[in-house]
């Protein structure tokens, strides 16, 4: 019972990582039909500004939690003009050509996204310091740390936002209008630059938050974190249906389950035959089940709610 | 259509300008050693630090002076990436192979070295891995191919005995992390364990490119074992042993020389303490230039040794060992004395059984005590078939 | 619907005959004069690049005709070099008596049962994918077929236990060199007096096959299915209106395309007598994407230039980071790996706003984009 509450808050808090990462995925798809491949390089892009400037601030004996609130002031807005450049450059050109040519300059950006930061930070991987407390807090023999807590907390509290700045907001409507028709949009006096920009903005916002998140959940950040992490929150986008916010929350979690749940029992059930070298396998095969049965997503179909 | 023919004859023109320079360098007295290790990708750190080594290796060389039948040779260093890619190692390795390089310090992948043996076999060049673990490279029936690093199927068992003997532990749970080294060292272990009648309660995995094992070591804590063994490297260790202890895991921990790094210690934080892991060789401050060989590293490059900078570094003077004594640069003749090789390197005492293996030299037990790898043990694997 | 097929074999024909001479000349002796000018290793890089010719020219069937984005494909790549590699190497018979009882004298595949037999296991992966996908659009398709690449490349990593089948991680070792008849490729052969080394003659196994497997696809763009699967490219809904069956020729096209990835993967482990997953990693399916967009989808010349050029231009950085930058700047200010990754990725993006069809697109695909640019503006 210990064993299965614990599998429960891995997988709930994995999931809520790949959720934030896939809000920034799931916006752009919404608006542009765009796979912005290279958001997951903005998320470690975050994780590393916000370590170089918690290292610059290492001596001067500010609380911790300071130090990490100055490193994300540093780091979101970096990331954010990142975010909105990266789209200036690569995907606006774009935007009427051949469906795949934006994939491949996104790829392109995320290799040189890469090793740009190999040439400033180098290829090790860095030890993250522990920016909050690190006392786990005990739930009927299970173990939930702070920097768990806190990613759990801030997931929900970014869907909240987003919900009610789509929902409620002049940009929000913006944003609405242009993922239904940007044409339209244009002609009843949207800019829809400024929209895609804003988008952009945002979710790599969302990104650099995330990174520093799991930066400090699994205390490690390297240039090549990104990758990985993207596929899996891209995955996860996909699942719950992409374009659509609840779809990526919704899809992180399912994710983030199946993963702990998957290498934590599958091995045990089929008696070691397949074990938690099967994670992917377990994952990837509940998203082909799903996306027979609901060839868009788990909530793709309800355009309406389209970011 | 006019880009593309600009674009080919640039193209063309700056193979010609990188061919033309690379025979101009070349001169007679000037003698090349190859390397080839992913010095780019998600391994590129450990790439990078055994370019590392054994460019300190040739530059020591040189300050030394060496002369080799007579005569006064500068040793040249002749650096590949094979981006840890088995198709891109076999071009690589022809690359060195035009370059005319002497012999070669490489690759690290079992992956890369494995595919790269054919091509310097064929062309009679001696190659010395320093960080390829299968017990399969040396196995080709090749004459070529040698190791200064213990291969799985050694260090394996000399873990296994620790565990069995020393720390006399009933349960043990295994992870590995799905490459090459680790299923390799964590099969080995495994097999060993089990022989000695240990119950291996759980065998879970992972990847090299994971940072998050809260699942299964939720799954291993609920087996409650006496140790936990991981086969893989310390970019894993590190956070793993972070999160073990965060999740109140109170197994003892336990790897191979993929774990016994600087670096775990740095990612690992105050959890490091209680560590276990082995790596070939005699303690380094009970050899000869082990000390001064990490603060030379340091000085030159300005980082700590990540993992097989010592293991690159002999390698080069094991070679030029060889040449010394067959008194000549010619790849065959560094062939018949480098098996003949008894070195005492940084590593410990280097010396090549038939295979090209080293020969069962001692394994040191290491523990981390107070932010330190400390040596506890030193553990002989021909004796050390577990009881 | 224009006839792009049509229009080269025109043009091969309109060519005179000592053109094709010509070409035909300067493919064989290219291998010599790449190897006398600048060393075998570009010998190995130009083998390498023939292989991803025929990768690309697969998945262009996939992608650029039938425009089903796939980024799996090098899983039909690794069945066919895993078939290879366990029908032609002692690991089965060391791991399985009863197969080492089977075959007294060893596994030793002959290449015209190996390469048709990894063409059609690999089809029948394709379809194997194909089936579940088939209502899937664009980019549920594209993250599907990921996920089918990895599952493909996670079997082959850990099918070692509880009985040894793929040995794993760290691959299977000892696998048999191609022979064809009684001429091994794997060693310098002495024909007709001239000394012709291993690497060029897998120069000229592996041109033979892409010439082929051209023809191919020359026909099969020019076929009823060809068109079929450029129907449902431009809309499927049409396409199923005008009567084609959609579901059987879309399978046909990941079967197709799946076979060529095959038949590349029993050369590869032929060539390299080792195989192991890290050849088969998402990184590698991507790339071969990026040569069929690259160089322009659904064109083969296009698709052709797309391979060479991305199997050539790290090779190419790769020689030249580091005299370049002696030259600019008396000494190496980056280190060159480094450089080597920065100046691919500014390829990929330059390339892609320069000529957002592809560097050699098909006409008709141009003009379709140069209209719609004229739309947008």
């Amino acid at each position: 019972m210990e064993t299965l509450l614990q599998q429960i808050i891995n997988g709930i808090v994995l999931g809520a990582v790949y959720a934030l990462v896939a809000l920034g995925y799931t916006m752009v798809y919404g608006i542009l039909g765009l796979i912005n491949f290279a958001h997951g390089e903005v998320v470690m892009v975050g994780a590393m500004v916000t370590l170089a400037v918690i290292k610059l601030l290492a001596g001067t004996g500010l609380p911790l939690v300071v130090q990490l609130l100055i490193g994300l002031a540093v780091s979101i807005p970096a990331c954010m003009a990142l975010g909105a450049g990266i789209e200036r450059v690569a995907y606006r050109p774009l935007r009427n050509a051949p469906r795949l040519a934006p994939l491949i300059t996104a790829i392109g950006v995320s290799i040189i996204l890469q090793y740009l930061v190999v040439l400033v930070w180098g290829r090790t991987y860095h030890p993250y310091p522990e920016l909050l407390p690190t006392t786990p807090f005990d739930l009927a023999g299970a173990r939930i740390s702070p920097a768990q807590v806190a990613i759990i907390f801030f997931s929900a509290l970014v869907m909240a936002g987003l919900l009610w700045l789509v929902h409620h907001t002049r940009l929000g409507r913006a944003m609405r209008a242009t993922a239904e028709n940007p044409v339209v949009a244009r002609l009843m006096g949207v800019n829809v630059n400024h929209v895609v920009t804003m988008t952009f903005a945002i979710g790599s916002a969302l990104g650099a938050v995330a990174g520093v998140l799991v930066s400090i959940n699994y205390s490690v950040a390297h240039y090549q974190m990104g990758f990985i992490l993207g596929l899996k929150a891209f995955t996860a986008a996909v699942l719950g249906g992409i374009g659509n916010l609840g779809g990526a929350m919704v899809g992180g979690l399912l994710l983030g389950l199946i993963e702990a749940l998957g290498s934590g029992y599958v091995g045990d059930l089929t008696g070691g035959l397949f074990g938690s070298n099967y994670r992917d396998v377990f994952a990837f095969l509940v998203l082909i089940v799903v996306l027979i049965f609901r060839p868009s997503g788990l909530l793709g179909e309800r355009v309406a709610e389209r970011a | 259509m006019k880009f593309l023919p600009v674009l080919l004859s640039a193209a063309a023109a700056l193979v010609l300008s990188s061919c033309g320079k690379q025979e101009t360098t070349s001169s007679s007295d000037t003698v090349k050693i190859g390397m080839a290790a992913p010095l780019t990708g998600s391994q590129s750190h450990i790439g990078q630090d055994i370019k590392n080594g054994t460019l300190l290796g040739v530059e020591d060389l040189n300050a030394q002076g060496i002369e080799i039948g007579g005569k006064k040779v500068k040793f040249e260093l002749v650096a590949e990436d094979d981006e840890a890619n088995p198709a891109k190692a076999t071009t690589v390795a022809q690359k060195l192979v035009d370059a005319k390089v002497v012999a070669v310090v490489g690759h690290f992948n079992s992956g890369a070295s494995i595919p790269a043996s054919k091509v310097y076999a064929d062309a009679g060049i001696p190659q010395i891995s320093p960080g390829s673990t299968n017990p399969r490279y040396t196995q080709q029936g090749y004459a070529t191919t040698f190791r200064v690093v213990a291969n799985d199927d050694q260090q394996g068992p000399a873990c296994a005995s620790y565990a069995v003997n020393n720390l006399k532990v009933k349960t043990v749970a295994i992870i590995d992390d799905s490459t090459s080294y680790g299923q390799g060292l964590a099969t080995a272990f495994e097999n060993a364990v089990k022989a000695a009648g240990v119950e291996v309660v759980a065998h879970e995995h992972t990847t090299d490119k994971d940072t998050d094992f809260a699942a299964i070591l939720t799954n291993v804590k609920g087996k409650r074992p006496d140790l936990l063994f991981f086969g893989g490297i310390d970019t894993q260790g590190g956070p793993m042993v972070k999160q073990m202890k965060a999740l109140g895991i109170t197994a003892k921990f336990m790897g191979g020389d993929g774990i016994q790094t600087p670096n775990l210690l740095a990612l690992a934080g105050d959890a490091a303490d209680g560590v276990i892991a082995s790596i070939p060789g005699l303690p380094k401050d009970k050899m000869p230039g082990g000390v001064a060989f990490l603060d030379k590293f340091k000085k030159r490059f300005n980082a700590d040794v990540e993992l097989f900078a010592p293991m690159g570094y002999d390698a080069v003077f094991v070679l030029a060992e060889a040449m010394k004594r067959a008194g000549s640069t010619e790849s065959a003749k560094i062939l018949a004395e480098l098996k003949k090789t008894d070195y005492k390197g940084v590593i410990g005492p280097i010396q090549f059984d038939d295979k090209g293996d080293l020969k069962n030299g001692p394994i040191t037990i290491n523990l981390v005590q107070g932010g330190k790898w400390q040596p506890v043990d030193t553990v002989v694997p021909t004796t050390a078939a577990v009881k | 619907m224009g006839q792009p097929g049509k229009n080269i074999m025109i043009q091969i024909n309109k060519k005179p005959w000592w053109g094709v001479v010509l070409v035909a000349v300067a493919l064989a002796v290219l291998p010599f004069i790449t190897g006398a000018a600048f060393g075998p290793a570009w010998v190995r890089v130009l083998d390498f690049a023939l292989l991803y010719v025929l990768l690309s020219l697969g998945l262009n069937i996939v992608v650029g005709y039938a425009g089903l984005l796939d980024l799996g494909y090098v899983a039909f790549y690794a069945v066919g070099a895993y078939l290879y590699a366990l029908a032609s190497s002692p690991h089965l018979i060391q791991n399985f008596p009863a197969i080492a009882a089977l075959f007294p004298a060893g596994l030793h595949g002959p290449i015209w049962l190996l390469l048709p037999a990894g063409a059609l296991l690999a089809g029948v992966f394709g379809v194997l994918l194909g089936a579940p996908t088939l209502r899937l659009r664009g980019d549920y398709l594209a993250i599907v077929t990921l996920g089918f690449g990895e599952i493909v490349r996670i079997f082959m990593n850990n099918l070692y236990r509880p009985v040894n089948i793929t040995n794993g991680a760290q691959g299977i070792t000892q696998i048999d060199g191609i022979h064809i008849g009684s001429l091994a490729l794997d060693r310098t052969q002495n024909i007709l007096g001239l000394a012709v080394p291993s690497l060029h003659l897998y120069y000229y196994l592996f041109l033979a096959l892409v010439l082929l497997i051209i023809v191919v696809s020359v026909r099969l763009e020019d076929s009823r299915i060809g068109r079929a699967w450029v129907a449902i490219r431009e809309d499927e809904v049409a396409a199923k209106a005008c009567g084609i069956n959609t579901r059987n020729v879309k399978l046909l096209a990941f079967a197709m395309g799946a076979s060529f990835g095959g038949v590349a993967g029993g050369l590869f482990a032929g060539f390299q007598q080792f195989v192991s997953p890290e050849s088969f990693q998402l990184i590698d399916s991507i790339m071969i994407l990026a040569m069929v967009v690259l160089g322009g989808m659904g064109h083969i010349p296009g698709v052709i230039l797309g391979s060479l050029l991305l199997t050539g231009l790290p090779e190419l950085f790769r020689y030249s980071a580091t005299p370049v930058q002696q030259m600019l700047f008396g000494k190496v200010l980056i280190d060159p790996e480094t450089l080597r990754m920065l100046l691919f990725g500014l390829t990929l993006v330059v390339v892609m706003l320069y000529r957002p069809a592809g560097l050699w697109p098909e006409k008709r695909r141009s003009r379709e984009l140069e209209q719609k640019r004229g739309e947008a503006a």
